[in-house]
């Protein structure tokens, strides 16, 4: 974080990234909220690029705003009363009251913590020692969360599915 | 000139020694020079892309009209060349409706989105040895994340047209794109297995090192590849999110004038990015087996990227196009399992080479050689499993046919 050019795109992304999270809840249209969700979601894999985290950055972008954007809009299309305007909004002040709640917790620990500074310089490539992490390391936790989400989707499948349903013709 | 005359030789047929060379001569900080650079290389591969989908316009046209035997446009300017000039000016000149209900910021908005990742693509594509906008490590990642993009904008064009024929219909493109995007991710996967890198350059070297194509190890992926490229560029037989004969035109009905331009020739510029990950990927890239040492590899790569671009408009002109529920149950019940069984035995056969310490002459063919039967085998043998490609082709009604003839005809729940 020394040269001027990193300081500055963070100071940028951090603003597009914070600004577009702040929008995300006070825009009206449900839609318009995902598509600056989208731009949130870019700006923090443009933080991930000045941390020199290229693989996490690429994978926040092919899972976040391939993905899970596209998660947040089929939910949105078949929520019944996610109207195109989105007139509907109860609950304001308990949600209000938690996300202060929230806001503040995180930005007392963010002051409070004493955080431990690496003096190194940013990694030649993660993506290797990633992997070799991974595949070594936490092969457990890998595996299991792997085996989790199989386990989800096949979960999903079955609760879809109508009792009964009769084989596809294939 | 000067530099030419200095004695130092530096190697012209590369367009990037020059440039860096004419920016080095002006003496700025690195910074500057570094902004340049990009600026400059960004300019060129825009500029070569608009050229690139204008002369393409005309030879598919052109192509297309001689497969299916009929003369194709051939009357502005000599043998018709003048005629995406024309298409182009037509464009612009043409008035951009926003209809009354649209979302008028999104709408205004998805044509520009839509047109973002199809040019990012490019950063990362090496088009000579130093003819590279953007080096990355993790270029095929890059490559798929960038073109997971497309698939919001899709989505944002439909929704704000307000309009319930093309929100359907980029429903239904996303449903496609998701679909296929798998068996993209599966199919890079295995080479990168492969490969042991995600670099594009990376393959490019492997490739040149060891004097062969990754199409001729791994033919599976390959085909897989370009078969959900299809998809991604809505090209036939994959184009029925925009069948222009049978809907509207998809999720962009409700585009006109120079935001359809935009649709249109994004569309172009990923055909160009899936043919260049092709050619960098399986095709080895700027290299032709030492013949790079004497044609620039710029040539060679464009050569080798324009000839995939011709198997698209190809199968355009000829084949016939596939149903929703063909091309998904295509998708999730004959590529996927096929791609997941080709990269466990990729998997294996790097283990397998890296623990006996083959020697690559005899490596690479038997490799090649077991991937090419294995697809075969695959190939036929799932297809037999799942019912078709007896000799018996019976025609089913799709599923969902089905289940809505149920409900409008006979007014049977459906259980």
């Amino acid at each position: 974080m020394e040269d001027t050019g990193t300081v500055v795109a963070f100071w940028i992304l951090a603003a597009l990234t914070v600004g577009a999270a702040l929008s995300v809840a006070a825009v009206r249209n449900l839609i318009h909220s995902v598509v600056l969700l989208i731009v949130s979601f870019a700006g923090v894999a443009g933080l991930y690029i000045t941390l020199s985290a290229d693989f996490i950055a690429v994978v926040q972008i092919l899972i976040y705003i391939g993905a899970i954007a596209i998660l947040l809009i089929f939910a949105i299309v078949l929520t019944p009363r996610a109207g195109r305007l989105n007139q509907e909004g109860f609950m304001l002040l308990p949600a209000l009251a938690l996300a202060v709640l929230v806001a503040g917790t995180m930005i007392f620990v963010a002051f409070d913590t004493s955080w431990a500074i690496s003096e190194r310089d940013g990694f030649e490539e993660t993506a290797t020692a990633i992997g070799d992490l991974l595949l070594d390391k936490y092969a457990l936790p890998f595996e299991i969360a792997s085996v989790l989400l199989l386990s989800a989707i096949i979960g999903a499948i079955l609760l879809v599915r109508p009792e009964g349903a009769e084989e596809g013709p294939e | 000139m000067a530099i030419i005359l200095s004695g130092e030789w530096y190697d012209l047929r590369d367009l990037a020694n020059p440039i860096r060379e004419l920016i080095d001569a002006l003496g700025a900080p690195d910074a500057v020079d570094y902004v340049l650079w990009s600026l400059i290389a960004a300019l060129a591969i825009l500029i070569w892309l608009v050229v690139s989908v204008i002369a393409f316009i005309w030879i598919e046209r052109r192509l297309v009209a001689l497969m299916q035997n009929r003369k194709g446009p051939n009357r502005v300017g000599p043998a018709g060349l003048l005629q995406p000039i024309a298409d182009a000016i037509k464009l612009l000149l043409k008035e951009a409706i926003t209809t009354r209900d649209a979302d008028r910021i999104l709408f205004w908005l998805a044509p520009i989105i839509v047109f973002i990742p199809t040019i990012v693509v490019f950063a990362v594509v090496p088009f000579g040895e130093s003819m590279v906008l953007a080096d990355l490590n993790v270029g095929v990642l890059f490559l798929i994340a960038v073109a997971g993009i497309m698939t919001p904008a899709v989505f944002i064009a439909g929704w704000s047209s307000n309009n319930k024929y093309a929100l359907l219909a980029a429903m239904r493109a996303i449903a496609m794109l998701i679909s296929y995007e798998l068996i993209q991710v599966l199919a890079l996967l295995a080479a990168v297995l492969f490969i042991g890198s995600m670099n594009l350059q990376a393959f490019v070297s492997w490739q040149d090192e060891y004097n062969t194509w990754l199409i001729f190890i791994l033919p599976l992926p390959v085909v897989a590849y370009v078969i959900a490229g299809a998809v991604e560029i809505n090209r036939s037989p994959m184009d029925l999110s925009e069948a222009e004969s049978e809907l509207a035109a998809g999720y962009h009905t409700e585009y006109g004038g120079i935001k359809f331009g935009f649709f249109y020739q994004a569309e172009y510029m990923a055909g160009f990015a899936i043919a260049a990950t092709v050619t960098t990927l399986f095709l080895g890239g700027w290299t032709l087996w030492g013949l790079e040492e004497w044609i620039p590899g710029w040539i060679i790569f464009l050569g080798k990227l324009y000839a995939v671009f011709f198997l698209y408009i190809w199968s355009r002109g000829t084949l016939p196009r596939l149903r929703i529920d063909q091309l998904m149950a295509f998708a999730w019940k004959f590529m996927l399992p096929l791609m997941l069984v080709n990269a466990l035995v990729i998997a294996v056969e790097v283990v397998v080479w890296e623990e006996t310490g083959a020697s690559r002459n005899v490596a690479l063919p038997a490799i090649g050689a077991v991937n090419a039967t294995l697809a075969v085998i695959l190939v036929i043998g799932w297809a037999r499993v799942l019912g078709h490609g007896s000799g018996l082709q019976r025609g089913y009604r799709a599923t969902l046919t089905r289940e809505i003839g149920k409900i409008y005809y006979t007014g049977a729940e459906v259980s």
